[in-house]
């Protein structure tokens, strides 16, 4: 029988709120799902669309970003900037066929160790719904187009 | 370079912590294999002294040039590695940490997939810290010159205790005097000290004290710059009374064209009236009047007669075109003691506060009983009638997931000294009801047993509801007496709520201006709960007192005196050294398309206009990294979170073991 699926899910978390929260889980003992795998950056503004496009390449199910709440962010504004390219980044998956589910952004400060439980659990299991991330083959050209290509 | 790099790998039980969950060796035998790794070790506290020296030995004897530690969050242990590593002659940021136990052994329990999700960030780690480039730390002077924002207890002992060391302190105060809260208190617990004795000769000493700079009906309006460098702009509201002409005669007050007060005193709670010019209470810091323009008829028509100016004669201290003005002072460090603010008691309607006159609130007695009160100690209800009977309700507004899940800590002893100071002015029956009484200080337990002697009634049981009992005024209260087993109803004269404490209405407005956290209820959050509990996350920014939590006078005054310990020690030391995690700009990549320029929210990047290429001052940078996301061409790059070390560590939590 083969193994049940278990996503692999790659979290960007910010060094002020969000990675300070996940640290509260841990010292309040919370119990969530092991797939994230957090790499801590100084601002959720850090975050290049290109690590993200680059997660799921290198076989991510799921792509998670952490910020502080709007207001909040240590360096004033760099979570809004984060919140313009999530914003793009959505349309550019969307069009690439990757389910919306599978990326995620979420405002979760120091004090909220019960948000990082709640979100990492809810989005694996929505992931675990989803299955793998099958980055679909890249179409064969049809013969038409190859004929209009030739001539 | 790849090939000369020789890692080593040590994998830290934290006694159980980590190794109750994680296979640690299983971890430490798979980091071996890993390339580039000379060595991997696991050992029960990497933290301690022979856990580092281990560290020391393995980077002289087998040549390490990098060190990965995989133990607690790099908030508690980045800083102690890194320092070793610098001892044993290494570059400090030759190093990386992986969090494995805050994030991996503490929040799964599944041994296998904890110790997977070990193997898997150790190997980012691995991958990542093969890149690392060495780093210089940057050092920065600070400013002798500290800033105390709220003049309370805290403040004011954070403040002298500072000023007798002979650093400079602004004490900034938003009211017209210091005093805070602990002004309004008739006497402590549970010591029973009178609280005007003991803190009205420490507001004097801050007025008289020649390295104090008191600035009242102020408030801190922006903070820029960091550690050891802050511009702190401050707004100066206007008295229309120039504090350093008036001698506090009060013959103003006396000639106001208001022959009776009028307006609610807020000092005693609402419970007396003042006129339009007036001094908050007797022994006020400074010793000045103050106009409020809100209901001064000269503000108001102009047309007044200002008998006030009269009076005053050649002093001309009175100065209705006083204006509003910004300060702005370099300091180096700054305390937060902003102090808390009551629960409102109308939040509970069952209560009856608001509804009811002879419902009253624990602060609203304190004026009560006070000499100096509107009933000059006297223990009169609105209704004129003296209470032969009393019941405290504990825990307004707190241990109620409906209002505040906390406990307050100060209500039980206040309750209890409220109800000695009731029996002691006017024998009334007195019943406490209570969920627990809480008296856990030095010399706590010994004055509830007082209390409890004297004949106060204890009763366990949370109060549900409060109605009339008749047509005269009297309350009736019904409780379900938890040791009986019963409902009670117990009909009193006056009922007393013993509100708690909670966060100040603008505590989110102040927290964001200083660029700090709060906990979930909102007081300002500490650095660390125990290690570090005067600390923020903002380097050179400490709490003290309620702000940072409830906590009763003696704490506060602890509290203040370690916030102000810490500032003296970062001051002291001169210079700080600040994470070299600054972004730079790689000139011969730039493309010169100014997307970065606007990114930056610290002004840190400039155009050069005749190099037509962006630029970084290093100095101005605070090493977000926002722009190295944003350039197009990947020419920005910031040091400690290069592109490359990160596109390392993602391919190194994914890559399949």
């Amino acid at each position: 029988m083969p193994e049940p699926f278990e996503p692999r899910i790659v979290a960007f978390f910010c060094n002020w709120c969000t990675y300070l929260a996940a640290d509260l889980a841990g010292t309040s003992r919370l119990r969530y799902a092991p797939n994230t795998r957090v790499i801590r950056v100084m601002c959720s503004g850090r975050v290049d669309p290109q690590f993200v496009l680059d997660a799921f390449a290198q076989g991510a199910d799921g792509v998670l970003i952490g910020g502080c709440h709007p207001g909040d962010c240590h360096y004033q504004e760099g979570n809004y900037k984060a919140l313009r390219r999530v914003a793009l980044m959505k349309r550019l998956l969307r069009e690439m066929g990757i389910e919306e589910e599978r990326f995620r952004l979420e405002w979760i400060s120091a004090s909220e160790g019960d948000k990082v439980r709640s979100v990492i659990n809810d989005m694996v299991a929505k992931v675990r719904a989803l299955g793998p991330l099958r980055r679909p083959a890249a179409p064969a050209p049809s013969r038409e187009l190859i004929e209009e290509v030739i001539h | 370079m790849h090939d000369s790099v020789r890692v080593g790998v040590y994998v830290c039980h934290c006694g159980r912590n980590i190794e109750g969950t994680i296979d640690v060796r299983e971890v430490a035998e798979y980091a071996a294999t890993l390339p580039g790794v000379a060595l991997a070790r696991d050992y029960r506290y990497m933290c301690s002294d022979p856990g580092q020296e281990l560290i020391r030995q393995d980077i002289r004897d087998q040549d390490l040039n990098r060190v990965v530690v995989a133990a607690c969050s790099p908030c508690l242990h980045e800083k102690t590695f890194r320092h070793v590593l610098e001892q044993a002659g290494l570059n400090p940021y030759f190093f990386q940490m992986v969090n494995i136990r805050e994030h991996a052994s503490w929040v799964h329990e599944d041994r296998r997939a904890a110790t997977v999700k070990a193997k898997d960030l150790i190997r980012a780690a691995v991958r990542r810290v093969r890149l690392h480039r060495p780093l210089e730390r940057r050092q920065v002077s600070i400013h002798p010159d500290v800033l105390v924002v709220g003049g309370g207890i805290a403040g004011i002992h954070a403040a002298l205790t500072l000023a007798n060391s002979g650093k400079h302190v602004y004490l900034v105060e938003r009211e017209p005097t210091i005093g805070g809260h602990m002004a309004q208190f008739d006497k402590t617990f549970p010591t029973l000290d009178c609280a005007a004795c003991i803190l009205t000769p420490k507001m004097t000493a801050v007025k008289m004290h020649p390295k104090i700079t008191l600035w009242t009906l102020s408030e801190v309006a922006r903070v820029e710059g960091y550690v050891g460098n802050y511009q702190v702009t401050v707004r100066r509201k206007p008295r229309y009374v120039l504090e350093d002409v008036c001698i506090g005669c009060l013959e103003c007050i006396e000639a106001c064209v208001y022959k009776q007060a009028k307006v609610p005193d807020a000092f005693n709670v609402g419970l007396s009236k003042r006129k339009p010019v007036y001094i908050p209470f007797p022994q006020a810091v400074p010793q000045v009047v103050v106009i409020d323009p809100e209901t001064c008829i000269e503000f108001k028509s102009g047309r007044c007669k200002k008998t006030c100016v009269e009076v005053c004669a050649d002093r001309k201290a009175i100065d209705f075109h006083q204006q509003e003005e910004l300060k702005t002072i370099d300091v180096g460090a700054i305390i937060l003691a902003t102090g808390f603010q009551v629960f409102d008691g109308r939040r509970l309607p069952y209560y009856g506060y608001g509804a009811y006159p002879n419902v009253y609130t624990a602060l609203e007695v304190e004026r009560l009983v006070n000499a100096a009160g509107p009933t000059a100690g006297e223990i009169v209800m609105r209704d004129g009638r003296r209470p032969r009977s009393v019941g405290i309700v504990h825990c307004v507004g707190s241990r109620d997931v409906h209002t505040n899940a906390y406990c307050s800590r100060v209500c039980c002893m206040y309750s209890l000294k409220l109800a000695h100071l009731i029996k002691e002015r006017t024998s009334a029956e007195v019943y406490n009801f209570y969920i627990d009484i809480r008296a856990p200080g030095k010399g706590f337990e010994e004055f509830y047993n007082r209390v409890a002697e004297e004949g106060t009634y204890l009763v366990r049981g949370k109060v549900a509801d409060v109605y009339p009992a008749d047509h005269d005024g009297r309350l009736m209260l019904q409780v379900e007496d938890t040791l009986l087993g019963m409902v009670r109803k117990i009909p009193v004269d006056m009922v007393v709520l013993a509100t708690g404490l909670e966060p100040q209405a603008d505590a989110q407005q102040v927290r964001r201006l200083f660029n700090i956290s709060c906990s979930t209820e909102g007081f300002f959050l500490e650095r660390h709960p125990k290690l570090a509990p005067v600390s923020t996350f903002t380097e050179g920014i400490f709490l003290a007192g309620c702000c940072q939590g409830p906590k009763d006078i003696p704490d506060s005054v602890a509290q203040a005196g370690a916030a102000a310990g810490e500032a003296l020690a970062l001051i002291d030391a001169g210079s700080i050294e600040l994470e070299p995690n600054t972004a730079h700009v790689l000139a011969e990549a730039c493309s010169g398309c100014k997307t970065c320029v606007p990114m930056c929210p610290y002004q840190a990047i400039s155009f050069n206009e005749t190099e037509k290429k962006a630029q970084i001052n290093e100095v101005l940078c605070k090493g977000c990294g926002t722009c190295v996301a944003a350039c197009p061409s990947g020419s920005i790059q910031q040091n400690l979170f290069e592109d490359d070390e990160i596109f390392e560590e993602i391919a190194g939590v994914l890559e399949y073991a």
